[in-house]
C-alpha cells in the first residue's frame, strides 16, 4: 500500500495577519495512500490542505512534493499541474461547457492536441456518470453533478495527487453518495488522495490513515481502524463522541 | 423664427458621410482604450506597487484634465516637441484611447474584484499560471458582469468623438458646420446632425441589451 514519500511536510507553520493557524506540522504521504484529514472547525484542515499546493503560503517550514522543496519556488504553477484539487463550492468555470471545463487546462496547459483532449474528457465524463451533460453548461447541473465534473477536469490534468477540500460539505445530503461513490472508484485505481472530510463513515471505509488536527497541530496520526476504536488523546475522544 | 429644413434636405447625404468617419474614430478608441484599459486594471490590482501607483496617476490625471485640451496637447503640443505631426485620426484616437482608457480601467478593476475568489483557485490549481487565467477564466466573466457600464463608456467615446471637428477631420458634427457655412444656417444642420448622433446611440443601446441578453443566456 505505502510506497515512496511523495509530500512530505517539516514542520510546517501557516498565520493569517497574529492568527496562528497551523503550528508546526511535520508529517509525510505515501505514493497510493489515501489521507482522511478531520477535526473540530476551525483546527486548521484546510489550511494545511491549501498549503499542501502552495494555494497558501506557508509562513514557516517546508513542503517536499516528490523529494523537492516547493516552499518557496517560483514555477508555483509548473507544480499545481501534478497536484490536483476538488473544492467544496465545486468552482467550476460558469462560462465554460461542462466539457470545456475539463479540456481547457490539458489543452492549454498541457498543449495537448484538442481531438484528443476532447476524447480523453469524455471518457473521464463517463467515468463519473456524465457523458450525456458534456455540451451542458455548469449552471444547469445539481450540486452532486458538478462536484463530479470537478473530480473530472481534476483528473484531466493525469495529477499525482488530488487535494479534496470538503467535497460533499455544499450538497443536499441526496447527493452526497454519488459524489462519495466517485471518490471510492478513484482510490481503486491507486492514486494518492487527501480528504478534508466530516464524512466519518467515509473516512473510516476507505481512508489508509486519519489525520486529526486539533488547533493548528496534528494530535493524531493513525490508521482507521486504531483511531475509530481507541483514539488517544481527550480532544479526538470528545471529537468522535459527538460525530458518530 | 425662420426655420427652413427645405433648404438643407439637399444636404443631408453630406453630413450623412460624416458617419463612417465618426464610427472609425470610435471604433478604434473603443478598442485600443479597453486594451490599454485591461492592462491598467491589472497593474491596479497586481500588488505591485510602482506599477499600482502609475496606474492611479494616470487615471487621475486623465480624469482631472479636459478632453479638449489633451487632444490639443497632443495634435498641436506634440509636433511642437518632436517634429512628428500627427494625423488628426491618430491625434484622436491615441487621446480618446488614451482617456478612455483611464476610465475603463476602474470598471473593469471592479468587474474583475467581483468575479468568485473560487474561479482564481481552480484555475491556479489546474497549474494554469497568472496572465493566462487572468484572461480565459477572470476576464470573460468580469466583463459580463460590467458590460453596461462598457456600453456606456463607448457611448461617451461616441460622442466625444465630436472634438476631432475642431481639428478639421469630417466627422458628423464637421459636415454639419460646413453645410451651416455654406448656406448661414446653422441650427438645421445642427439639428440633423444631432439626431444622427442619437440614432448612432439608440441602436448601441439596442444592441449592446442584446448582446447582454445572448451572454446571460447560460445563467
Amino acid at each position: 500500500m505505502t510506497g515512496d514519500r511523495i509530500i512530505q511536510v517539516e514542520d510546517l507553520n501557516k498565520s493569517f495577519g497574529k492568527l496562528h493557524v497551523l503550528k508546526g506540522i511535520t508529517t509525510n504521504i505515501h505514493k497510493g495512500e489515501v489521507v482522511a484529514i478531520i477535526g473540530p472547525s476551525g483546527c486548521g484542515k484546510s489550511t494545511f490542505l491549501r498549503c499542501l499546493n502552495l494555494l497558501e503560503e506557508p509562513t514557516g517550514g517546508r513542503i517536499y512534493f516528490n523529494g523537492k522543496d516547493i516552499s518557496h519556488i517560483k514555477e508555483v504553477a509548473k507544480i499545481r499541474q501534478h497536484i490536483g484539487m476538488v473544492f467544496q463550492q465545486f468552482n467550476l468555470f460558469p462560462h465554460k461547457t461542462v466539457l470545456e471545463n475539463i479540456t481547457y487546462a490539458p489543452i492549454k496547459i498541457k498543449k495537448i492536441d484538442k481531438n484528443e483532449a476532447k476524447e480523453k474528457g469524455l471518457v473521464l465524463l463517463a467515468k463519473v456518470g456524465l457523458q450525456e451533460k458534456a455540451d451542458v453548461y455548469p449552471s444547469r447541473l445539481s450540486g452532486g453533478q458538478k462536484q463530479r465534473v470537478a473530480i473530472a477536469r481534476s483528473l484531466a490534468m493525469e495529477p499525482e495527487v488530488i487535494l479534496f477540500d470538503e467535497p460533499t460539505s455544499a450538497l443536499d445530503p441526496e447527493m452526497v453518495k454519488e459524489v462519495l461513490d466517485v471518490m471510492k472508484s478513484l482510490i481503486s485505481t491507486g492514486i494518492t488522495m487527501a480528504i478534508v472530510t466530516h464524512e466519518m463513515n467515509f473516512a473510516r471505509e476507505v481512508s489508509d490513515r486519519i489525520f486529526f488536527l486539533d488547533g493548528g497541530k496534528l494530535a493524531e496520526d493513525a490508521t482507521p481502524e486504531n483511531f475509530f476504536s481507541q483514539p488517544q488523546c481527550d480532544r479526538a475522544k470528545q471529537f468522535l463522541e459527538k460525530m458518530l | 423664427m425662420n426655420l427652413d429644413f427645405s433648404r438643407v434636405w439637399g444636404s443631408i447625404p453630406f453630413i450623412l458621410q460624416g458617419i463612417p468617419t465618426t464610427l472609425q474614430y470610435t471604433l478604434l478608441s473603443v478598442v485600443f482604450g479597453f486594451l490599454l484599459g485591461v492592462i491598467l486594471s491589472l497593474c491596479k490590482i497586481s500588488g505591485i506597487k510602482p506599477l499600482d501607483y502609475f496606474a492611479q496617476a494616470y487615471t487621475s490625471i486623465f480624469r482631472g484634465v479636459p478632453l479638449i485640451l489633451m487632444l490639443s496637447l497632443v495634435y498641436f503640443g506634440i509636433p511642437q516637441l518632436t517634429g512628428y505631426n500627427f494625423s488628426a485620426l491618430e491625434a484622436g484616437v491615441i487621446t480618446f484611447s488614451l482617456n478612455s482608457a483611464a476610465y475603463v480601467s476602474e470598471t473593469i478593476r471592479a468587474g474583475i474584484l467581483a468575479v468568485d475568489r473560487g474561479q482564481r483557485e481552480a484555475a491556479m490549481s489546474l497549474g494554469v499560471p497568472y496572465l493566462l487565467y487572468m484572461w480565459d477564466i477572470i476576464l470573460p466573466q468580469a466583463l459580463k458582469n460590467i458590460l453596461p457600464a462598457l456600453v456606456n463608456e463607448s457611448i461617451n467615446l461616441l460622442k466625444d468623438t465630436a472634438l476631432v471637428s475642431t481639428l478639421g477631420a469630417q466627422d458628423i458634427l464637421r459636415s454639419a458646420q460646413i453645410v451651416g457655412a455654406e448656406k448661414y444656417l446653422y441650427f438645421e444642420p445642427l439639428i440633423i446632425a444631432g439626431v444622427i448622433y442619437y440614432v448612432l446611440v439608440i441602436t448601441l443601446t439596442f444592441g449592446a441589451t442584446a448582446l447582454e441578453k445572448w451572454m446571460r443566456r447560460i445563467d
